[in-house]
This record gives C-alpha cells, sequence and structure tokens, in this order.
C-alpha cells in the first residue's frame, strides 16, 4: 500500500482522469482534464495507462509526500518543482523516496497543471471513470478538492525509472478556432463582426466548469432564451448578460442559452490554459479543417509520448 | 454535431429526436461515440479519426428521413408515487394561491395529467416533464431557493420537473416523490429515458415513509408496467 500524503494543498487540487464520457445522455457531466494532452503527457512520464488518475492543480500546486519510492511527474506550464529543496525540472518524472518532501509551485505561463506519480492514484471507478466532479460532488478522492491532512492511496508500480521527454511540448499559436453554432443564427451581422473582430480576453471568473471572458457584450436577436439543448465542450454561450461564456469540463449537459459558436477541440486545452486578461481573437473555421487539426493536435502529443524515453 | 428537429417544446418534435436516438442504439454508424437527446435535437459526439463529419452529417439525416417516428408501444410506462402533504409540499399553498384554486384541485389536474420525459439534463438524472395542465403553470421564484431535496416534483413557467438531487433551484416544488432518480451505483444510473411517459399518484406521509425506508434499502418501488 502506497500512501500519498497531502502536506500543502494546492488550489482546487483534484484526482483527475479520462472524462466520463458514456453518461451524457443520463445528465452526468463529464468532468476530466481541463488539458487532456498535458495529463495524458504526466502519465505517461510516469508510466500509467489510459485509466490512470493523477492531481491537477489550479496554478499552484501545493506539497506532498508517500510512504513507498513512486515516480511523480509535474506538467500542464512552466513550474518550479522540489524534491527535498533540490529542482526536480516539469515535463520530466523523477523518483520521489518516502520522506522527501515534493514541492510543487506556481505555474507559469498556464491556468491548469498536472501531478502524477506512478501506478496512479486509488480511488473508486465511478460511472466509468476516477475523475472528481466538484460541483457535484461525485468521483474522485470524496468528490471534493484535496486539502491539508488527506491521505490518498496510489496503487504500487513496478517500473522506477525516471523519464524524459525527446522533445519540447508545444501547442501552434495563433487565433482561438471555432466553428459556428449551434445557435449562430441566434446573433445578426453585427454580433457576428464583433465576435470575430474585437478581442477577448479569459476573465477571473473562472473555474472547471466554465470561463466567462471580457469583450464586447454579445446580443442576441432573436432573445437569449433557447428550448434547452445539449452543450458541446467549447460551446460559446451567451446569457441576457450579453457576456460571452465558454463551457468546459464540469459544464452541464444541457442548456438553455443560445451558443453562438464551438471552441474547437484542438483549440479548447489551450483557451483552458489561457492566462487571464491576455487579448486573443477568434477565428472562424470550417467543421472539416476542426476535424484535421484536432486529428494534427492528436498526433502531437501522441509523438511526444510515443518518444519518452528513459533519463 | 446538433442534428435539429424544431425550436419548440413538441410531442411531435421529441418523439423524432428519439426515435433517431433509438435508431442509432440499434444500428449505429462507425465513428459515433455518444448521443445526448434533448428536447429538440439530438447531439452526437463523433471521432473525427473514423468518420468525417460531413459524411456523417448526411447518412445522419438520411437516417433521421427514414426513421419513423418514435413507436408510442415502444415507450415505458411508469405511475410514480407523490407525497403532496406536508413538508413534502414545499409550495403547494402558494401555488394554489397563485392560480386561484383550492391544494386539492391542484393536485386533481397534477395527478390527472399524463406527462412525458423530454429530456435527462441540467444534473445527473434530473427529469424535464411535459404535459403540465396550463392551468398550474407557475412563473420560477425571483430568488432561487438554496436547498430542494432529491425528488421533489416541481414546476418552473409551463414546464414540469422531477427534481435527482438536492441543491438550488427557483421552480415551485408541489410534493415529493420516494423515487431515487439518479443512482451511481445502479446498472443504469438515471432512473428516467426521454420518451418515457408518467402519470403521478397521491400517497399518505406514512406511505411515503414506508416508500422512502424501501427505496433506501436499494429496492426498486416503480416498475415499468403496460400502458394506461
Amino acid at each position: 500500500m502506497v500512501m500519498l500524503d497531502v502536506l500543502r494543498a494546492g488550489l482546487l487540487v483534484t484526482v483527475q482522469a479520462k472524462p466520463r464520457t458514456e453518461y451524457l445522455a443520463a445528465g452526468v457531466s463529464p468532468s476530466g482534464p481541463m488539458d487532456e494532452d498535458a495529463f495524458r503527457i504526466a502519465q505517461a512520464l510516469v508510466g500509467n495507462g489510459p485509466d490512470a488518475a493523477a492531481l491537477e492543480f489550479a496554478q499552484y500546486g501545493g506539497s506532498y509526500r508517500v510512504s513507498e519510492p513512486a515516480l511523480v511527474a509535474v506538467t500542464g506550464g512552466a513550474v518550479e518543482v522540489m524534491i527535498d529543496g533540490r529542482p526536480a525540472p516539469c515535463w520530466e518524472s523523477h523518483l520521489l523516496r518516502p520522506g522527501e518532501r515534493l514541492d510543487v509551485g506556481v505555474l507559469r505561463g498556464g491556468m491548469w497543471g498536472y501531478v502524477a506519480f506512478s501506478g496512479g492514484i486509488d480511488v473508486p471507478v465511478l460511472l466509468g471513470s476516477r475523475a472528481t466532479h466538484v460541483r457535484n460532488g461525485m468521483g474522485g478522492f470524496e468528490g471534493r478538492a484535496l486539502t491539508a491532512g488527506d491521505r490518498l492511496n496510489l496503487f504500487a508500480s513496478p517500473a522506477l525509472s525516471p523519464r524524459r521527454m525527446r522533445s519540447i511540448f508545444r501547442r501552434p499559436s495563433g487565433p482561438i478556432r471555432v466553428i459556428a453554432g449551434p445557435q449562430d443564427d441566434y446573433f445578426d451581422a453585427r454580433a457576428w463582426s464583433l465576435f470575430l473582430e474585437e478581442p477577448f480576453a479569459v476573465s477571473t471568473r473562472r473555474d472547471r466548469m466554465a470561463s466567462l471572458l471580457f469583450g464586447p457584450a454579445l446580443k442576441a436577436s432573436r432573445g437569449h432564451d433557447i428550448i434547452s439543448d445539449g452543450t458541446p465542450p467549447g460551446s460559446i454561450q451567451v446569457p441576457g448578460s450579453g457576456t460571452a461564456t465558454v463551457l468546459t469540463a464540469e459544464r452541464q449537459t444541457t442548456g438553455g442559452y443560445p451558443k453562438i459558436a464551438t471552441i474547437i477541440s484542438a483549440d479548447l486545452p489551450r483557451l483552458a490554459q489561457m492566462p487571464g486578461g491576455l487579448p486573443f481573437r477568434f477565428a472562424l473555421v470550417q467543421r472539416d479543417q476542426a476535424e484535421d487539426s484536432l486529428l494534427v493536435a492528436r498526433r502531437l502529443a501522441d509523438t511526444i509520448i510515443a518518444e519518452i524515453v528513459n533519463a | 454535431m446538433t442534428i435539429e428537429f424544431g425550436d419548440s417544446i413538441d410531442e411531435a418534435v421529441s418523439a423524432r429526436v428519439i426515435a433517431l436516438d433509438r435508431d442509432l442504439k440499434d444500428d449505429p454508424f462507425a465513428g459515433i461515440t455518444e448521443t445526448v437527446p434533448t428536447y429538440r435535437s439530438l447531439l452526437v459526439f463523433y471521432d473525427p479519426a473514423i468518420v468525417a463529419g460531413a459524411d456523417l452529417a448526411k447518412r445522419l439525416e438520411a437516417r433521421a428521413a427514414a426513421t419513423k417516428a418514435s413507436n408510442e408501444t415502444l415507450a415505458r410506462h411508469f405511475t410514480v408515487p407523490v407525497c403532496y402533504q406536508g413538508a413534502d409540499a414545499l409550495d403547494l399553498q402558494a401555488v394554489a394561491a397563485e392560480r386561484a384554486m383550492s391544494a386539492d384541485e391542484v393536485i386533481a389536474l397534477h395527478t390527472g395529467a399524463t406527462f412525458r420525459v423530454f429530456m435527462i439534463g441540467f444534473a445527473p438524472g434530473f427529469a424535464y416533464l411535459g404535459g403540465l395542465p396550463e392551468a398550474l403553470a407557475t412563473p420560477r421564484l425571483a430568488e432561487p431557493r438554496q436547498h430542494v431535496p432529491a425528488g421533489a416534483v416541481g414546476i418552473g413557467g409551463r414546464q414540469a420537473a422531477i427534481n435527482s438531487l438536492p441543491g438550488p433551484s427557483g421552480w415551485r416544488y408541489i410534493g415529493r416523490t420516494p423515487l431515487r432518480l439518479f443512482d451511481a451505483g445502479r446498472g443504469e444510473p438515471a432512473f428516467f429515458r426521454a420518451g418515457d411517459v408518467i402519470r403521478f399518484a397521491a400517497v399518505s406521509p406514512a406511505e411515503m415513509a414506508d416508500l422512502d425506508r424501501r427505496a433506501d434499502l436499494g429496492e426498486a418501488i416503480v416498475e415499468a408496467q403496460p400502458p394506461w
């Protein structure tokens, strides 16, 4: 039995795993990592499979200790990681020995970080996933964010040789690409020109469910109430206030606000990781471009993972 | 992608959404990973590594056109017990006063109507119902309540619903069912599916206490039945 002790909780530290996708029609929000690529790379660096759970944190990671030797890797952005005061660079795995203190600092250039431990975190599988849904208090570790003094279990893992990536994981930059709809026709030409020509920025009102954007108020000429329909990940809903709101991991499965556009899957992690206040623009693309971009983004992460080598 | 069937709360629209959803469950297209039926549309998740959206959209539209609107004999029918008394009847008196009728008249209208589950959404297992008698339509509260229990049976404008998890809500609640609408430990965690047909039946507080106890033990207190 490998124990993981939380010495200092970071911000909104939750046990995350692959999204809970099989129960959307039953109203179960998917949850899962805000940046699936960074999550997968962290897991690969410690040798974990696709169903394993790791920790996600918002900006500040916290301090931890294990009772048996384990590999640990921190990803998501640039962050200072220390093991007993010795630097342990992020985006590679390190051996953490019993009693040593792991300190994960503050992310730069990102919002969501990941701390993966070899073996993965041993919490019950709920409806197909170990992911925590904070708002519903479901899954993960007691359905909640971790606090100092929590003790979790890790699965034992046979291999403890540290690993590194052969190339840096770098996403393409540029505008955040969207496809129109599902309710693009609720917005007139003026709203669309504001949406595509003015800068937006992620505000401080962001969590795992949604990110509210700063930017021009978008008026729905056909009104801000629709007969509720499904909410794809990355959809940008616009309530009566006109505030563009991006729906993310813990979104409700259905909603009653019109959705002007949907951020393409390839760019959604980039929006989730966008530092608050940094101006960006939206660019409209067609569905086939969105599909090609997703396949390219997947290949990028797959290649990075395939090229991981022993350090 | 979203396959639209209409822009209204309409039984015929809902029937077509559910028919396509069922049809895809029985005979799926490669590449579809998940479907979510809603009031008016079917949200379809797909993997572009397996199927291109343009092809899938064409095939879905052809399938939707060829699928007969839901054969209603396929719908499951349920009688759902509701206690309309005491603490379970949060807003019953207020709704009765606003609709200028007695509490008994509200209950009679509510138990006399046939409801259809249009959609499961908002929260795990939360059932949006159509079929509320026009006379019972009551606006939502200006200030949402912070705590409404699971199983509360409510009215929100012209819509009706059954709450699945405890939490805040601005809807008006006239009773509570002991039925557990969501149980992650059940084979099918959400009790209802879009397309189900239900009627409510009043039970006494004593019967309610017994049903609550049995539901806590995991007993099935409501089962599908032949159509009325």
